[in-house]
């Protein structure tokens, strides 16, 4: 059986998503993996690049379904921070506010995908069951259920209503006994211990060396969040910990997302009183953005996402770059996996939380002795659309 | 002779009557399975519109695979599985003589793993053949602790391996209320949620790392006997565990709702198994059988030798 080779995706039940893992197994324990990209190319940075930065902010929304409010975040950080714009202090709390509950949301998501994967599917309808409170806060905060579209830059489009705030608050209670019931089956539960613990261990060396970010990197030990590093809106106003945990192993990344979940029941609740009584408008009307370059972080769920604009004076960016916490995240998987059971690499796997869709990156092959650039994709892509167009006008 | 014994084969207890409680008692696993997870769960005769649907369907058959295994494997599966859902059945239903015997038995719920493994090798696709050799690791697991379950009431009722007379030693107490009983019958029930492939022991079949093992490659008609299979086993196995620890059914007056209770109360321990547990590995299997369930069944063995 040595060297055998088994194909984890394209398409396969643990990926939500088209990405190819192959995994090099002796018998059932993983020696080595291959990791192959390309199988997603929406062109996001290219689209924001011909649209105005208003559009932008919708654009980098549908780069994640998740983190539907960490992309337009960092986006419009990236926006105020080549003008210095001022955010009223109402824009900054909702702005975290919204921020929380999504990483609520995502990590709840997190746990019952992780649930399904070790086949205990009664964790993955409860996780979901109770993450429809969550949904049901962002939906009377901005209207919708993921994708959320209420970031501006200067401020943000959507007001909370303090006479809802009460309700809201009830709401979240109830969240956050659910979450302290989960907290205690994951203390508790000896299956779940024996399933995860020591699994996929990645040590603080191949964090740092990965450069991993988010939960990935927390739970090996190494500090570093946005939220306390480079606080922006109003994480330097509330009250939360930095939860870092030591031993990096797939039990410790789930001990780390149930607890954060419950910081941020903290923060959240701290921008419900401080939305009772701070005045003020929401947004800060901004006219024009001068030339210059601003970068944008936030810390999304998954990890730092990083937004780069640079605008020439006119209404749209002539350069706008994406990176999504997934790219450093992901190949993680290579220092973590081998050597772990075919059973346990697919859950090391997920522990990442990875998301394709998010860190995809077109994939040219070329001949090595021609030079190449990256519009050498986009003309295929051209080509092969005026290909069909002749082709449907022939017949 | 032979209409009585035929009867016995396709009508009841064997093909008919397993057949259409087992897809029955499916659902009640579906609904229950649901209800634990706040969901609705689908109608009664869901089960029968699945098997039916897929009996309707195209066989794809693998260019490259041993056609004869793939083809033949989960057809024998049936097979055997009838005759051990009648052998079980007819020593349950009727006391005429018939007298069912359990090495027998034991053999054939061999032959349904060494089935499953056969068709999954047969493939050629490298999950099915992960999800064959895990299935021959957990036979290995499951089957030293299944003799020495089987042993315990083979013991209590004065050596004998006939169903018929471990059933009239349980006349005057069933075995189950016993200390040595129980623990076989917790054992059992273990050794039976590995054996049917369900959670915390569907290593073989784990649909999140290799999509479904054995059964991947298979398809229509092919696939309804694998599913037909799983719904004959929830029929057959709780009924064998009956048998040796429950006393068997007495078909008389209020015996009947006794008859009903143990049953459905056995298969609802299995779904509660099923639903409060994750998936194991199958290293943490193997040391869970043999480290610590075989002890456990062997010292049942000893206490039933000294009569406890």
């Amino acid at each position: 059986m040595s060297g055998n080779r088994i194909p984890l995706g394209p398409f396969h039940p643990l990926l939500e998503e088209a990405e190819f893992f192959e995994i090099k197994v002796d018998g059932e324990t993983v020696v080595d993996i291959d990791m192959e990209i390309g199988w997603m190319h929406r062109g996001h940075e290219y689209i924001s690049e011909m649209s105005s930065f208003t559009q932008s902010i919708y654009l980098v929304e549908r780069i994640c379904g998740i983190c539907s409010t960490s992309h337009p975040l960092a986006c419009v950080h990236a926006v105020e921070d080549i003008d210095n714009i001022e955010i009223p202090i109402r824009a900054r709390y909702i702005r975290t506010l919204v921020g929380e509950l999504e990483r609520i949301h995502s990590h709840l998501l997190w746990l019952g995908l992780a649930g399904h994967f070790i086949g205990y599917d009664t964790v993955w309808m409860w996780a979901w069951k109770y993450r429809e409170p969550v949904l049901q806060i962002i939906e009377a905060i901005s209207g919708n259920r993921n994708h959320y579209g209420i970031m501006r830059v200067g401020g943000v489009s959507k007001d909370v209503d303090p006479s809802n705030i009460p309700k809201l608050l009830e709401i979240l209670d109830t969240v956050d006994k659910k979450m302290d019931m989960f907290a205690k089956v994951v203390n508790d539960d000896p299956v779940l211990k024996k399933r995860l613990v020591g699994v996929g261990v990645l040590t603080k060396q191949d964090a740092i060396d990965y450069c991993a970010v988010g939960p990935t990197s927390r739970a090996s030990g190494v500090r570093g969040d946005v939220r306390k590093d480079d606080p922006s809106d109003a994480y330097d106003l509330v009250d939360f910990n930095e939860i870092v945990l030591q031993n990096g192993d797939v039990y410790d990344k789930l001990v780390l997302r149930v607890l954060e979940t419950k910081e941020s029941i903290k923060i959240c609740r701290q921008c419900f009183e401080s939305l009772k009584t701070a005045k003020g408008s929401i947004i800060n009307n901004v006219k024009e953005i001068s030339p210059g370059e601003g970068i944008g972080r936030y810390e999304a769920p998954r990890g730092e996402v990083f937004h780069y604009m640079r605008s020439d004076g006119t209404n749209r960016p002539i350069r706008h770059k994406v990176r999504a916490p997934s790219y450093v995240n992901i190949p993680t998987y290579k220092a973590s996996c081998i050597g772990v059971s075919i059973s346990d690499a697919l859950i090391t796997l997920a522990a990442v939380d990875p998301c394709y869709c998010c860190t995809e990156r077109s994939l040219t092959i070329t001949d090595i002795n021609q030079r190449s650039n990256s519009l050498d994709i986009l003309k295929l892509s051209k080509e092969k659309t005026e290909k069909i167009r002749r082709e449907i006008n022939g017949k | 002779m032979i209409g009585k014994n035929l009867f016995y084969l396709f009508i009841f207890p064997g093909l008919l009557f397993t057949g259409v409680v087992g897809l029955i008692i499916g659902w009640v696993d579906r609904k229950v399975s649901a209800r634990f997870q706040f969901r609705v769960g689908p109608p009664v005769f869901q089960n029968f519109y699945d098997i039916f649907k897929l009996l309707g369907k195209e066989v794809i058959i693998v260019k490259d695979s041993v056609k004869f295994l793939f083809v033949a494997s989960p057809i024998i599966a049936f097979a055997t599985l009838v005759f051990i859902s009648m052998t079980i059945g007819v020593s349950l239903f009727f006391n005429d003589g018939f007298g069912g015997d359990l090495l027998v038995v034991m053999y054939l719920m061999m032959v349904y793993s060494v089935m499953l493994v056969l068709g999954g090798s047969s493939t050629g696709n490298v999950y099915s053949s992960i999800g064959a050799g895990r299935e021959v690791k957990l036979l290995l697991g499951d089957e030293l602790v299944f003799i020495f379950v089987c042993l315990i009431p083979i013991i209590k009722s004065g050596y004998s391996i006939n169903f018929e007379e471990i059933l009239a030693a349980q006349s005057d107490g069933v075995f189950g209320g016993s200390i040595s009983g129980v623990i076989g019958f917790l054992a059992g029930l273990l050794c039976i949620q590995a054996k049917m492939a369900l959670k915390p022991f569907d290593i073989p079949e784990a649909e999140t790392e290799i999509v479904e093992g054995p059964l991947m490659e298979y398809s229509g008609p092919l696939l309804a006997f694998w599913k037909l299979n799983h719904h004959l086993m929830y029929v057959a196995y709780p009924f064998l565990l009956i048998i040796l620890f429950f006393g068997g059914f007495n078909l008389v007056g209020i015996g009947i709702l006794w008859a009903i209770l143990k049953y459905v109360g056995i298969v609802v321990l299995m779904i509660i198994l099923k639903n409060t547990n994750p998936r194991l590995q199958i290293d943490n299997a193997l040391k869970f059988f043999w480290k610590i369930l075989t002890p456990i069944a062997f010292t049942g063995v000893i206490l039933a030798v000294l009569g406890v």
